[in-house]
């Protein structure tokens, strides 16, 4: 066990050192993200909806879809010179490859969220500092599940003629029930709710994210063979 | 290719269903014959269900296993279904529209059943996507047990949203609220579904065979 988490941290240590070298994926995650909450602003007649009810929506689909723009990456580093070779050869277990993988985009999420959550706060004054801790804690859960469907995938569908369709059309059905107990839970909270009324949402999340990092590291090894 | 005994066979079961439905079953006193299109919708309902079923469970054993057999029948399993879904997701509406006043509500059944054909929709485009034989049916393989997974999770979720959807007729602990007449037609309705389920999944899984008959896996990482 202890071994198979440092050698995950190994390889999320490698994926992480490449992002911060080049900033790429991150730079154009951000910029995605801003772009959105500006988009989403001009797309409903702000004079007849208040911000305070559609943003945890906005929140939740910028965070999606940002989420598997970094995911895409993830597996699409290793696809030049087939790299993914030498990560198998390497005598690291497939299952901290994937967790490695995992934790990298977990990272890179959250970093994402880190400039995105005040972002959409500053834009569309929404009373957030008294919120924040439990924003947090759901914005946290919420990347755990997607990272965990989405690093499986995106293993999967780099191998693909589709690659960047079909990465997508595979993980958005699986985002469902992780963007919309995020969403209620975080418009639950943004309204003035006390964080109990929450909490079956959370219990949801926190459901989803066990069964899915254990079955994704599961199912991984299945995706490398040759 | 010639249909079988099995084709025509349900073919025949499913016709002589719809003569009964149509010709012998009574009307419903509030819905008129709206209600008769639960004879199509309910079967069809029950049938993707039990495709998407074998389909998890042939993806677990074709990982354990690695019979070629195994992948032939999810596949097939998974395309039967998806036209099955296709037929509960049309012929909804169409009963939803005189009855509920709309096509489409976002009810938690309605819901699930649409996610239910985005995945298997996922799981047919990702294997056209893959060339290689062997990777093709590890990767649906994962796909096929994942979105079984999955199924409870949606369920749940947007089980939250309060359901508007006819609650259980037959499977439920009291006895079936139908009259005998129609409960006849429906059970009718369902066994030759079921038959026509079976027939369609050979024919699919003997198209499979024959195609990987004519295109031999070639080289490596393919037996």
């Amino acid at each position: 066990m202890r071994e198979l988490l440092r050698d995950a941290w190994l390889i999320a240590r490698k994926d992480l050192t490449i992002e911060f070298r080049t900033r790429s994926a991150f730079f154009s995650a951000v910029v995605f993200s801003l772009l959105a909450i500006v988009i989403f602003y001009f797309a409903w007649d702000a004079t007849a909806v208040a911000a305070i009810d559609l943003a945890p929506g906005v929140l939740w689909v910028i965070f999606t879809f940002s989420g598997l723009l970094g995911m895409h990456r993830s597996f699409g580093v290793e696809q030049p010179d087939r790299a993914i070779d030498g990560l198998i050869a390497s005598p690291v277990s497939r299952e901290s490859i994937f967790l490695g993988k995992a934790i990298a985009s977990l990272v890179f999420i959250v970093a994402v969220q880190v400039v995105a959550i005040p972002a959409v706060g500053l834009f569309y004054n929404l009373p957030l500092s008294g919120v924040a801790l439990p924003l947090a804690a759901i914005a946290l859960l919420a990347a755990i599940g997607l990272v965990a469907v989405g690093t499986l995938f995106s293993a999967m569908a780099v191998n693909t003629r589709l690659a960047e369709l079909l990465l997508p059309m595979l993980a958005l059905p699986f985002f469902v029930p992780i963007v919309l107990p995020a969403a209620q839970a975080t418009a639950r909270l943004m309204s003035g709710r006390p964080v109990g009324d929450a909490v079956a949402w959370l219990k949801l999340l926190i459901a989803f994210d066990i069964v899915f990092v254990v079955a994704c590291t599961l199912a991984y090894p299945y995706t490398l063979e040759e | 290719m010639k249909p079988t005994p099995l084709t025509i066979a349900a073919v025949v079961a499913v016709v002589l269903t719809y003569i009964r439905v149509i010709f012998f079953t009574p009307l419903e006193a509030l819905q008129g014959p709206a209600q008769k299109i639960l004879y199509v919708h309910a079967p069809a309902a029950w049938v993707a269900f039990m495709a998407f079923g074998l389909v998890a469970v042939a993806s677990v054993l074709y990982l354990w296993l690695r019979e070629d057999r195994l992948d032939r029948i999810a596949e097939s399993s998974a395309e039967v279904g998806v036209v099955f879904t296709t037929v509960v997701l049309t012929t909804g509406p169409l009963w939803g529209r005189p009855i509920w006043g709309a096509y489409w509500t976002w009810d938690a059944r309605l819901t699930l059943t649409l996610f239910l054909w985005f995945i298997y929709a996922g799981y047919m485009v990702l294997r056209g996507a893959l060339d290689d034989r062997a990777t093709r049916a590890r990767y649906s393989a994962v796909l096929g047990i994942l979105g079984a997974l999955l199924i409870p999770f949606i369920h749940l979720s947007v089980y939250l949203f309060r359901t508007l959807h006819p609650q259980p007729i037959l499977m439920k602990p009291s006895a079936p609220s139908l009259p005998t007449e129609m409960l006849t037609t429906l059970l009718m309705a369902f066994a030759s579904f079921t038959l026509l389920y079976v027939a369609l999944l050979r024919a699919r899984y003997r198209y499979a065979v024959t195609r990987d008959g004519a295109h031999p896996p070639e080289g490596h990482g393919a037996q």
